[in-house]
């Protein structure tokens, strides 16, 4: 009877230490990579930091998944912004297993008309978006609106997100 | 979109008036005999106005009722718009509108065109608080421009994740699937309002990928391109039994990069594919797809080795969901 007990407490720790931990996982990373609102002048963040592990990388870009977790993937954070309360933006950084990883997702897509811009290891721009890979993280940054000053201000955004990779 | 793929409004009507389908009054059955083999064409209606964004980029709201109007007319071979929505649903009737919002606002169900149907559906008699605006989460529908909604008297707008699931799951083939309260219990009839993509597993995604956003577990049903679990999906009887309709999104898409919204590889073909037939609609959007990919200079989805093989498995004997056989599909293009 005593040895059932035992048992059961060891058993109920068990699954406490690991609910904490997976609690920890979603909630935080090792790098904080989204700068806080006018930590890059001109930029809100208008949303929390959400964050996608492995196992629930499918729940945020559904097909998509399964690129970056053949490649090598650990997590990603994302958050919504919003540029002098006009231009609005959504910011992945996803941490990848290594250098390699993060270079074979930048390089997986076309860069058509993108222009290369002067962001991380290797950087391309395009009208409305911002990708650039630094080591193991690649950086996306999406605008909803087209404007003439999108594309500096995303840049300006990107520059802010390589500063904080880069502590 | 190519011009061979989606003409000028001056290349007006371009079908078969004999392949038409007859659907009928807005029973399962009617739409049913869409997808007997042998039986009459599958109708596809590709509406497109070049001009529905005026000068600018916002979509007009006036001419995209009119782009509706002008695109169910044909679908439902009827001169009154308002006639064919009455086939479709009648008063009384809980009207699910299933939107694709996983991608964010960039490249989600257009809100205009969602806001056109709940209009069409009002005049047709249908209750504001009977319109039913659904998908998988509510931070998904609010981000992509739908507010969450419950007050009474007014168009509801609310999400999976909150309603919640079946607790007895419904299987078939490689799937099984516990299924949307929203679906199960609040709606009587659905339309699917999905959006045309790229996709980076399934190579295409339109009207029956769709689907995976009325399942509690779309992460298990990836595995080889999403083929056979797209049609599989779709074989579960409620799905069969209460999704009507289809009223593809194609004001803006994307040829590659989706189902994530990636603004580079995204155009605005402003154009709209309806029918009831989600094999045949799903065949036709691949070939939109393929065609701007060409245009492109990119591969073919077979050369990157994701063409949409489910497409074929819903039209096989086992699931025989609609037809991709383009001798049977009837394509209208006004």
């Amino acid at each position: 009877m005593m040895n059932c007990h035992k048992i059961r407490v060891a058993a109920l720790i068990t699954v406490a230490l690991v609910l904490i931990t997976a609690c920890g996982c979603k909630k935080q990373s090792p790098v904080q990579p989204l700068p806080a609102s006018n930590e890059v002048a001109g930029w809100e963040k208008t949303g929390e930091t959400r964050t996608y592990t492995a196992a629930t990388l499918s729940d945020y870009i559904d097909g998509g998944a399964d690129q970056y977790l053949k490649a090598g993937f650990k997590n990603v954070s994302t958050s919504d912004y919003k540029f002098e309360g006009k231009i609005e933006a959504v910011a992945d950084v996803y941490v990848m297993a290594n250098a390699d990883a993060a270079r074979t997702i930048f390089e997986a897509d076309p860069s058509g008309s993108a222009k290369t811009v002067p962001l991380g290891d290797a950087a391309r721009a395009s009208s409305q978006s911002v990708v650039f890979r630094r080591g193991p993280f690649l950086v996306r940054i999406v605008a909803y609106q087209e404007t003439p000053e999108t594309p500096q201000a995303l840049q300006q955004l990107g520059q802010g997100i390589e500063k904080r990779l880069s502590k | 979109m190519s011009d061979k793929q989606n003409p000028s409004r001056r290349d007006f009507l371009k079908a078969s008036v004999a392949g038409a389908v007859a659907l009928g009054a807005g029973d399962a059955l009617a739409f049913a005999n869409v997808l007997q083999p042998g039986g009459p064409k599958s109708r596809v209606v590709i509406a497109r106005d070049a001009m529905l964004r005026g000068s600018g980029s916002t979509i007009d709201a006036t001419r995209m009722r009119a782009l509706l109007d002008r695109a169910i007319e044909a679908s439902l071979g009827t001169k009154d718009a308002l006639a064919a929505w009455k086939q479709l649903v009648h008063p009384g009737q809980v009207v699910g509108l299933k939107v694709n919002t996983i991608a964010g606002r960039g490249l989600s169900t257009n809100v205009t065109l969602v806001e056109a149907i709940t209009e069409r559906l009002q005049q047709a008699g249908i209750k504001p608080y009977d319109i039913v605006i659904w998908d998988r989460t509510g931070h998904e529908l609010e981000r992509a421009g739908f507010p969450l909604s419950s007050a009474a008297g007014k168009v509801r707008c609310i999400a999976s994740d909150t309603v919640g699931y079946e607790d007895t799951p419904e299987a078939h083939g490689t799937v099984s699937c516990r299924l949307s309260r929203i679906l199960t219990r609040t709606c009587d009839v659905v339309i699917n309002v999905p959006l045309l993509k790229d996709h980076g597993l399934a190579g295409v995604t339109l009207s029956m990928k769709n689907m995976y956003g009325v399942i509690d577990n779309p992460r298990n049903c990836h595995d080889g391109g999403c083929n056979p679990a797209v049609a599989d999906v779709n074989m579960l009887p409620t799905i069969r039994k209460k999704v009507r309709f289809i009223i593809g999104d194609a004001t803006s898409a994307c040829y590659h990069g989706g189902p994530m919204h990636k603004p580079e590889y995204v155009w605005q073909p402003d154009s709209l594919i309806m029918g009831s037939d989600p094999v045949a609609l799903d065949f036709t959007a691949w070939q939109i797809i393929e065609s701007k990919r060409a245009e492109k200079g990119l591969r073919t989805l077979e050369a990157e080795g994701r063409p949409p093989r489910y497409i074929a498995t819903a039209a096989d004997a086992q699931h025989q969901l609609g037809t991709n056989d383009p001798k049977h599909i009837t394509l209208v293009k006004v």
